[in-house]
Formats: C-alpha cells, structure tokens, sequence
C-alpha cells in the first residue's frame, strides 16, 4: 500500500478521537448555551422555561446520546446548525476559511521571502556584523508578542497616518484584489515577523550545517563561484528544516489566528471558535475544530510529501 | 463603492451651492451613521434577549408600550397614555393611532395582547416573564385600548415595561413563529442584515411613529479590541462607538476631533459575601467587613477614578447620600472591634470574579483583598472565565464574589430577586430577612411617590446595615464620537435610543 494511501487511512481514526475529545472537554466546562445567552438572568428562569431551552439547544439529552446523534449527521455530511448563526455549520465556517487561508498564506510568503534570505545572508557572514544584526532582528522578532506588534501597527498608522486598515468585515480576494490584499497585509505583516524570525534562524543554522560538508567544499575547490556555492548547492540541502517549520507553522495558522483577528477586527476561524467557545455553541465548536484539525493532517502529509520532491534520496513509506 | 451615487452628487451639489450662498437655509444632509462596538447581539428575539448589546440593538428596532428618557421619567412610545386605578390592580394603555410596524400594518391592542402572552409562556423561555407574574388578564375594549388587570398592586410594573424585553411584536409574526428570525418591529430602525460577530445594517424605518431621522441609516461594526476602536474613530472609518473598558474611554478626550459622552448607570459594583457561610454569617463580621473597606480607593485604584461610591440603590429619584449609611467613610479601629466582639481572628476565604466582566473586576479584587488584609481577611481570588462565573454564581457556590450587577430606574425590579423571601434568586444572595421582604412589599403596593421612596429608602439603610453584600460604585457608560455627528443624549439605561436625533455632517 503506498505511504499516502495509509495516511489517509489514519485521517478518520485521529479525527474520531479529536471530535470525542472536543465534544467531552466543551461540555465538562462549567456553563452552557442557556446561560452563555441569559448570564446571570437564567437564574430567573423557571424548570419549564429551562427545559423548553435545553430541547432548544439540544443539550436535554446525555451526553452519549448527543455524540450519537452528531456522528450519524457527521456521516451525512451534516455537521448541525450554528446557534450563534442559525446556519448550518459547514456553511458558516466556509464563510470563514478564504480569510484565515488568504492570510496564512500571506504570511508564509512574507516570512519565506524575508526569514530565507536573510538566514542565507547571515550564514554567509557567520560572526561577522551583519550576521550579529541579523540575529539579534531575529532574536527580537521571535520574542516579540504578535498582539504588542498587531498594536503597534495599528496606533502607528491611525497616529501618524490617519489611517487604519478596514476592520469588522473582509473582502474576499476574487471581489476585489487589491482591497482584499490591502486589507490583510498588515495582519499578514503582524503574523509574518514573528514566523520569519524562526525562519531566519533555521535557515541559517541550517545553512551553517551544510556549508561545512564534504561535497560543498568540493564544489568550491572545483572552482564555483561563493554564489553558486550558496544558492545553488547548499540551499536546496539547507531547505529541508525550513520545509518542516513552514509546514508546522502554515497548520497552526490555517487553524485562525486568534489574537490578531481580534486585533485587527477580521471574521476569521481563530475568532469563530473563540466566540463558539464563549457563546457555548457547541455544534460551531466541533465542526470548527474538526474542520482544523483536517486541515492540519493534509498540510504535513504535504510537508513530508514536499522532503521527497526537495530531496530524491529521501523515499518514505520504504523500509 | 468605487461610483459615484446620486446621493454624493447631491451632497456635492449641496456643498456648492452652500459656497455661492452662504445664506441659503439647508436641508439636514441625511447621511449614514458608521458605529462600532466590540461586543455583538447574541440574538433577535426582544423578549428572551439579556445580552447588553443585544437589547441596545432590539431597541432600535422594536418599540415597548412605554420607555424611560435620559432623566429616567416613563415617557410614551407606542402607548400614548397610560393610568393605574387607584388600587394599583388595572393599568390602561391608550395606544398612539399612527404607531406602524416596519411593514406599514398598524400596532393594535391585539398585537399587545398576543406579545405580552407570549411573553408570559413558559414555552417562550423569556427571563423577563418574572417581573409581569401579576398579570392575571389583558382586556382589549377596543383597538386603540389595553387594560392589564393585576392579582396584586403591582406600581412598578409599569417601569418594568419600559424595557425592549417587553416588546410589543406584531400578532402575525407571533403566530408565524418568526420572531428572532424576522425583525418587523415599530421602532426607528429596520435591520436589513446581521452577519453575527461582524456587522448590523440599520435603515431609517420610514413608517416610524416618532418622526423623521437625519440619518439613512447605522452600520454596525463589531471591533473586539477597544483600542482599535480608538484607532478607527481616530483614523475616520468610524463615527460613533461604544465603549466598554474605562481606561480606553478617558484615552477619548486627549485626541483632536473626538468627543466622549459619558453618563452615570444604574448598574452597580458589589463584593456579594455568602451570608449562609460562616464566618460571613456573624453579621459584626460583615460590618467588620464594610469598614475596613475603603470605597473611594477602590474607584481611584482599580477603575481609574472612574466612578461614584453607592449604596445599594443607584437611581437618582431613591438614593440617598452615601455619607448616611451605616460605614461608609473607612474605619479600621471599629472594624477591628467588630471582629474582636465576633470573637473572629482573622479567616480565609476565596473571592470569585469574572475575567474581563467588568473590565476592571480583576484590579478590583486586588484592591478589597488588599484592604481586607488589614482586618486579618485572606482573601483568595479566583478568576474565572464568564460562563463559569455566571454558573458558580447562579448555584450560590461562593464565598464571595466581585460582581457588577444590573441596575433598574425602580428599586423593586432591581431587588426583588435577591431580597424578598421568595425572589428568583434568593438562593444567591441566601439573606432571607422578614424586614426586607415586609419593606419591598410595600413599595410594589404604594402608589405615593414620596411614601415609595420613603420605603425604599428604610429598605437601603437596613441593607447597608445588615451587610450581606458590600456595595462599592457605580461606573458610567461610555460613547465615543467624531466631532461630524451631533444630536447623541446617553442615558443611565445604556441605551441607544437617542442615536434618532442624531445627525451627520
């Protein structure tokens, strides 16, 4: 059986145990739909009142009961209705999903196209001045909050500026583009430093590690130029931890970013299953989550999928 | 919006026309009111509804019989004219003629009738169904005419309805079932979209009863952060925001071309002891307990000076004076004493607070732990998120518990679930007191204004006396708004409602 046949034959199994996982925790915190809605006016509701809810919300039944009845709709493709939207699940998280995808994706290329060269840079100047620069940034750039940089960017445009990026609502990218991307860069700015400080620093350890090989000091004794040596020979090689930090981190992303969509006032997963989570709408919670966590399981059987295209001696699923 | 719409062509043509005759009288621009808030509704169903935001919402799209000014006063809204009997058991409502819901039917008696039916169902799981029990039945004479006859005198029922949880609804979409789902209300505003934790969209409702709106309409952002509130009313995006937390709200008036409105509410801050625990059970110990604490560093310390100390009542027309309650001004040395002859040295117990509800409950718990210390108190804070708070605080499951408590413009709404025998939530407050009961009933029967607040007023002496619960301040309420828009008046209630007389230049 090939290696991707039996990932994918692992997705259902990791998936049934997140979903227990899930609808047990949600349910074992204090609290429930009726007084997320009411607060401390529930307690003015009379047993017929409450009961009339509990049926409302569909928390009257046990809890094994109310997982039986999740997973048989889970089969149909019906993950429930939204209490907070009075929608369907799946509907409402689509809604959600092209802004946390356009912005994770956003991000990766702004950490990408600033963390590798810059680790190449200071790998190529080890212990020299600009390489100490470079690796205090990133020193800086990794242990910097994103809500103090999320903060920032906002006082600073509004301050000096007179402007702030459009909140509360999101264009989508086929709407328009440049008001799509205009919108996201800051946010996609507020995740990206961070994330392109861990690469800056992977890469140029990386980076280090190769140059000191054999076939690199090869290739410079068969007379190719310092560039060729760095972007042709060792990069490629140098690529691989860059591709596993990247795959890691594009799956937490593409999970919400929850403080700087809170920030920056964008409708994304992050703040959908927060405000599931304090709304108690246990139906949002699940789908929401169940939705993540497959997203997670196809992003790294594409990171490891990536290693074989980077590097033809790696062959996976062989023993 | 990358075209031009006819309406900015007109205002263009406004503004020219406004430059070669200065003199020339305009009319007032109607114009779009972008609002923001950080908290969205919850729901659309006025009747079941608590949620701070949703009610401010609901009530610009639905209209109660009556609702209360800025000075608190009822005042009409779809009832014209109301009068008790003089035994405080029938109270009438003449119903304003030309009062339309949004869809141009008219509001009738019937449609009264049929909304305060369902509210009082069980079926319809409304909270508020606890302050209209005494409604025995609801005569229509005839279309323009209500009569609500009472099991029992019951004055305050009438504040009681000044709220948008007593909507009155149309009697079809009743039957329908469409209520929370559809929105045909009578208020100013029609809601032509929700996308929850996102964004409203409000139209001027054109067959409001009340009158001609300045504005075309509200859109209401939902922002999560108050400082990028800030930074939206600072940068243009927005023109109108609420503002929750105290310390973003006096940032307001620092910033060129901003204003901040700010009113005193009727909600009110408390440290709620459990009488039913000792050693809070020894009532010297709760006195103790109220004069070691000092109420004015509390405001200066944890609320920014944002605050007034109160007592337990927070409406200007039945308040007295802090100053005549019992402990008031701090005093360690009868504090000390009153431990002593409860023969209490010193005790622990865990203080509960909500994270972030009120903002400031946490800095607040801080500052009574510390003053507590003083009188051998060790208190343990427990901060908790809302929903475990709310469900602790509803199972009585306490020691004591920073809480910030809904005000009403009438003392019995506001206390008749804590402190009468067989309140809603007598088992929160666990202070069953004949004295109390007696005093609020009483003031649900007395059709004397003087004499009510002469009651209420016993009834807050022996509240302060007694100490069940320390009560601390009450805060303000916060609106935030570019200088372009004027006409806003805020309200004690926290209501939006004023935003009718706004305008936009």
């Amino acid at each position: 059986m090939s290696y991707v046949a039996q990932r994918l034959l692992t997705f259902p199994l990791i998936l049934l145990g997140v979903s227990i996982l899930v609808f047990v925790a949600i349910r074992l915190v204090p609290g429930d739909a009726i007084t997320a809605m009411l607060g401390t006016e529930a307690g003015l509701l009379t047993p017929a009142q409450r009961e009339a809810l509990s049926v409302y919300f569909g928390i009257d039944q046990p809890i094994w009961a109310q997982y039986l009845r999740w997973l048989t709709g889970l089969f149909q493709g019906d993950l429930g209705i939204s209490s907070i939207y009075g929608k369907p699940v799946f509907t409402v998280i689509l809604e959600r999903f092209p802004l946390t995808l356009q912005l994770s994706l956003m991000s990766m290329v702004i950490a990408l196209s600033v963390g590798v060269p810059l680790g190449v840079l200071a790998a190529s100047r080890n212990e020299r001045p600009s390489d100490l620069v470079v690796r205090v940034l990133a020193m800086l750039g990794q242990s910097t909050p994103n809500f103090v940089v999320g903060i920032l960017i906002i006082y600073v445009l509004s301050v000096f500026f007179g402007f702030v990026p459009a909140m509360g609502t999101f264009t989508p990218l086929f709407v328009d583009p440049l008001a799509s991307i205009g919108q996201l860069i800051f946010p996609a700015i507020t995740l990206g430093f961070a994330f392109a400080a861990s690469v800056t620093r992977i890469s140029r350890s990386a980076m280090l590690d190769v140059l000191s090989d054999d076939y690199v000091r090869t290739a410079r004794s068969k007379g190719a130029t310092p560039m060729s040596v760095i972007w042709h020979h060792a990069l490629p090689n140098a690529l691989i931890p860059v591709v596993t930090l990247s795959g890691v981190e594009f799956g937490y992303l593409l999970g919400g970013a929850v403080i700087v969509e809170q920030i920056f006032a964008l409708p994304g997963l992050g703040r959908l299953v927060l405000d599931a989570i304090t709304q108690r709408d246990y139906a949002l919670v699940q789908g929401t989550v169940l939705f993540i966590a497959f997203n997670f399981l196809v992003v790294n059987l594409l990171v490891d999928l990536t290693y074989v295209a980077l590097d033809p001696r790696i062959r996976i699923g062989r023993r | 919006m990358n075209q031009f719409s006819p309406k900015t062509l007109l205002a263009g043509l406004a503004v020219a026309t406004a430059l070669t005759s200065v003199a020339a009288a305009l009319p007032a621009q109607a114009a779009e009111l972008r609002m923001a808030w950080s908290q969205d509704a919850t729901g659309l169903d006025p009747h079941k509804q608590t949620a701070f935001s949703s009610l401010r919402l609901l009530e610009l799209i639905y209209e109660p019989l009556v609702r209360m000014d800025a000075e608190l006063n009822v005042v009409p809204a779809i009832a014209s004219s109301w009068e008790f009997s003089d035994d405080a058991k029938t109270l009438t409502f003449s119903l304003d003629p030309n009062a339309k819901f949004s869809d141009g039917t008219a509001v009738t008696s019937a449609d009264v009738k049929a909304s305060f039916e369902r509210l009082l169902d069980e079926a319809t799981s409304a909270a508020a169904r606890s302050n209209f029990l005494s409604i025995e039945s609801i005569d229509t004479p005839d279309d323009a005419t209500v009569v609500f006859n009472l099991s029992t005198a019951d004055v305050p029922i009438l504040v009681a309805m000044a709220t948008i949880n007593a909507a009155v609804l149309p009697a079809s979409e009743i039957e329908a079932g469409t209520i929370g789902t559809e929105t045909v209300g009578s208020g100013p505003f029609v809601l032509e979209s929700w996308e929850p934790n996102s964004r409203e969209v409000l139209s001027a409702n054109e067959h409001w009863a009340g009158g001609e709106l300045a504005i075309d309409g509200i859109t209401i952002s939902v922002l999560p952060d108050e400082m990028a509130i800030l930074a939206s009313l600072r940068a243009g995006q927005t023109d109108f925001a609420l503002l929750n937390d105290p310390l973003v709200a006096t940032l307001v008036p620092m910033e060129a071309g901003l204003e901040l409105n700010r009113v005193g509410v009727l909600n009110y801050n408390v440290l709620q002891l459990n009488p039913s625990r000792p050693p809070m059970d020894n009532l010297k110990v709760r006195q103790a307990m109220s004069c070691a604490i000092d109420r004015q560093e509390i405001i200066d310390a944890a609320l920014a000076g944002e605050g007034k100390v109160t007592g337990p009542l927070t409406m200007p027309a039945f308040a007295q004076d802090p100053a005549n309650l019992f402990c008031y001004e701090q005093d360690l040395d009868k504090a000390k004493e009153l431990m002593a002859e409860a023969g209490v040295d010193g005790f622990s117990a865990t203080v509960i607070a909500a994270t972030g509800e009120p903002p400031v409950a946490a800095s607040e718990a801080q500052v009574l732990q510390a003053q507590l210390a003083e009188i051998g108190v060790d208190l343990e804070i427990e901060m908790m998120e809302l929903n475990v708070y709310v469900d602790a605080w509803l199972a009585g499951d306490f020691d004591m518990a920073v809480a910030q408590n809904g005000g009403r413009p009438d003392p019995y709404p506001m206390y008749n679930r804590y402190f009468t025998n067989e309140g809603n939530l007598a088992h929160v407050s666990n202070f069953p007191d004949d004295e109390l009961d007696s005093l609020m009933k009483q003031g649900q029967a007395e059709t004397d204004p003087a004499k009510r607040v002469e009651i209420f007023q016993a009834f807050e002496s022996r509240l302060a006396e007694q100490s069940p619960w320390l009560w601390l301040s009450t805060g303000y309420s916060y609106t935030a708004q570019r200088e372009s828009v004027s006409g806003f008046t805020p309200s004690p209630t926290g209501t939006l409602f004023g935003l009718v007389n706004v305008s936009v230049e």
